[in-house]
């Protein structure tokens, strides 16, 4: 199989007070095993919604086309089947849980992926061994792991902490959603590094983003453009240089 | 006023037992009831909670519990937390204590006597106010009387409520009294349980507790309610605070068709404090209802209150909070928070805050919160691979979490999250679906 992820043709829209909104307009796609693919597009352009609809968000109704994630239908699934599955959204505001404690939080969520998978679940001593692999690597405290999930966390440490959930969920497709926006250039390397660690065949990554720093250290293997729902440019990581000099409008007279 | 209300009028389930009372203060009791009669929603204390519930039983005195129920019954709850085992214990049958099932070693410098043979009614109740209290004054059997000698750190105690009605709808109004002596402190850790296979019956438990805290004491209060889920339980507790003393307190309602937490905790003394905390776990169609009267009747006090509700299915939660401050009261410093999460479109929360403020130099504030689960939090989780049903109580016990927190005692605490799991477990995705 030369595909992890097909889209094909995907339309979306979201509900509005005006009633529905076609974001998505026909967005095609392919990221084969092992690559990692940026896309890039102006504001408002539907990068983040085609994140929540691969991520299987309710807002969004999908009107047409489709997902193939392995072969298997990826718009069928509830979110957590497509995190068994192995796709992974680094949010770009990850959401912030009063009351549920990190550490028990990531527990259970590498658990009940690992139930899924069918692998044995981790006990207390072999979760705490993983993790502390995977902070020290992101040079994070284990302060962060007794506070709650995201509460009085800065951007930074949200985005570091979105990174570590990757690490220990083992993704093959992980979707970054502009994890490299408000960080600064340390935060902004160690986040990269996370990513890298993880590059092997079998892993993936489709990231959003404005800035050409996180494709500076990542090395993408195609970048995309999108703008008003669609994809309309793909090529190589000169793609993102061109960006970064000229702007997107030049693209989107082209597309136009 | 009203005329006076014939003894019918909502006292026909314990007609009975109200009759050839020779004892003054009983007596005076009965007088009460036959005057105000059992509380309707046209008085005001009772606007959100009616009592209908007990029309058509006859409550007789209850009978005895078949002791291996009793003892599976304790097994049940001992043997999710140790800590708890260990801990010295007065159970109370079906409203009356037994020598059985209770630890005859009280720790040194507590005393215990019982209500049967002490008769004492103590000063703080108010039978002329409290319908349910004068009730229980009628009936009282048996309770007990906990003393703490000045100085003396008691460390925690249990006191356990087993019922079990059997056959026959019963009720029980247990008369309980704690007083702690100055610089004395006690963690009073109130369980109320019910055997299992009950019987078809349903019984009233009718407590009330009347609290003397002097001054630099401390009192920690924590209560679980798990009565069978056809009872009813209605509790009154009074608490006395002197200068610098405080009444800390979590009550936790899980059981019971109808159930009701009442406090009226006064501040006596300057700088006293009083906690009334508590959560709500309710489904099918349980009416829980937490009402609270916080006097600040001295400077410098301070109050809180935090209560939580979680509601499902057709479940109605009642919160009535009411702080009066007294003129002589400035720097009282106040604060209410009442929030409720409601996980199906039928349930209810009605929430009455009143603050009645005389003095004019005050801090006081509340609050009320009604809402549902927050569905960005509950996708994160689910694109984690958490599943739905998971996810949503992992939500719901973080919001109660919050409140449990507030607890000291980490036996206690953890026994108190052990319940919420176990309630949230059995019903927080069957609830849901049903929504």
């Amino acid at each position: 199989m030369s595909e992890l992820l097909k889209i094909s043709g995907l339309h979306a829209s979201i509900e509005t007070e005006g009633g529905p909104k076609e974001i998505l307009r026909g967005v095609d796609l392919v990221i084969p095993p092992g690559e990692v693919h940026a896309i890039m597009g102006p504001n408002g352009c539907g990068k983040s919604t085609l994140s929540y609809v691969l991520a299987g968000r309710e807002d969004y109704e999908v009107t047409a086309g489709e997902a193939l994630f392995k072969g298997r239908d990826l718009l069928e699934m509830e979110p957590e089947e497509r995190a068994a599955a192995g796709v992974f959204l680094a949010f770009q505001t990850p959401v912030e849980l009063p009351g549920v404690n990190n550490a028990n939080f990531l527990r259970t969520a590498v658990n009940a992926v690992r139930r899924a998978r069918g692998e044995a679940e981790l006990d207390a001593v072999g979760f705490l061994k993983a993790v502390r692999a995977a902070t020290k690597n992101l040079s994070m405290s284990d302060d962060m792991l007794k506070r709650n999930v995201n509460v009085g966390f800065s951007g930074g440490e949200k985005k570091r902490n979105e990174v570590l959930q990757m690490t220990m969920l083992k993704p093959t497709l992980a979707i970054l959603d502009e994890t490299d926006s408000g960080l600064d250039v340390d935060a902004l390397k160690i986040v990269a590094e996370g990513v890298q660690n993880l590059r092997s065949p079998d892993f993936s990554a489709l990231v959003i983003t404005h800035h050409q720093k996180l494709l500076d250290y990542l090395g993408p293997d195609r970048v995309h453009v999108m703008a008003k729902g669609r994809i309309i440019r793909s090529g190589g990581p000169e793609l993102a240089k061109q960006i970064n000099e000229e702007g997107y409008t030049a693209f989107l007279k082209e597309a136009a | 006023m009203n005329a006076i209300t014939p003894i019918s009028r909502g006292l026909a389930p314990f007609e009975g037992r109200l009759t050839g009372i020779t004892n003054d203060v009983r007596a005076a009791a009965v007088g009460e009831l036959e005057r105000l009669g059992l509380p309707t929603q046209k008085v005001e204390a009772w606007h959100y909670t009616n009592l209908r519930a007990l029309s058509g039983h006859a409550f007789a005195t209850p009978g005895m519990v078949d002791e291996g129920k009793v003892t599976a019954a304790l097994a049940a709850l001992f043997g999710d937390t140790e800590a708890l085992a260990k801990l010295p214990r007065l159970v109370l049958v079906n409203g009356r204590l037994s020598a059985a099932h209770s630890t005859t070693r009280l720790p040194e410098g507590v005393s215990c006597t019982s209500f049967a043979t002490t008769q004492d009614f103590g000063t703080q109740s108010a039978p002329d106010r409290e319908a349910m209290v004068a009730l229980n004054t009628a009936l009282a059997e048996d309770g007990v009387c906990l003393s703490v000698g000045a100085g003396v750190k008691a460390g925690a105690f249990l006191l356990i409520s087993v019922a079990g009605a059997g056959n026959e709808d019963a009720s029980f109004h247990p008369r309980h009294a704690v007083a702690l002596g100055e610089g004395a402190s006690l963690t009073l850790f109130e369980l109320a349980v019910s055997v299992e296979d009950a019987g078809p019956a349903m019984y009233l438990h009718n407590p009330v507790l009347s609290c003397d805290v002097a001054e630099d004491a401390h009192l920690t209060h924590v209560k679980v309610q798990e009565e069978a889920e056809n009872a009813v339980h209605l509790a009154t507790v009074y608490a006395d605070v002197e200068p610098r003393g405080s009444y800390d307190s979590f009550t936790l309602g899980l059981g019971a068709v109808l159930a009701r937490h009442e406090v009226h905790a006064a501040l006596r003394g300057s700088h006293a404090s009083v906690h009334v905390n508590g959560a709500q776990i309710l489904g099918a169609r349980q009416v829980g209802d937490i009402t609270s009267v916080i006097l600040h009747g001295a400077p410098d006090g301070i109050s809180r209150q935090t209560v939580r509700n979680v509601l499902m299915d057709h479940a109605r939660a009642v919160f009535q909070g009411k702080v009066l401050v007294e003129r002589i009261a400035q720097k009282t410093d106040g604060y209410q928070m009442n929030q409720a999460l409601l996980l199906s479109p039928n349930a209810e929360i009605d929430a009455k805050p009143e603050l009645e403020i005389y003095a004019d130099d005050v801090k006081c504030s509340h609050g009320a919160t009604v809402g549902a689960l927050d569905e960005d939090q509950l996708f994160y989780l689910r694109a984690r691979g958490i599943p739905d049903d998971q996810a949503r109580r992992m939500l719901v016990e973080a919001f109660l979490t919050e409140t449990v927190e507030l607890v000291q005692d980490e036996a206690v605490r953890a026994f108190l999250m052990q319940r919420v799991e176990r309630a949230l477990k059995a019903r927080v995705s069957a609830g849901e679906k049903a929504a």
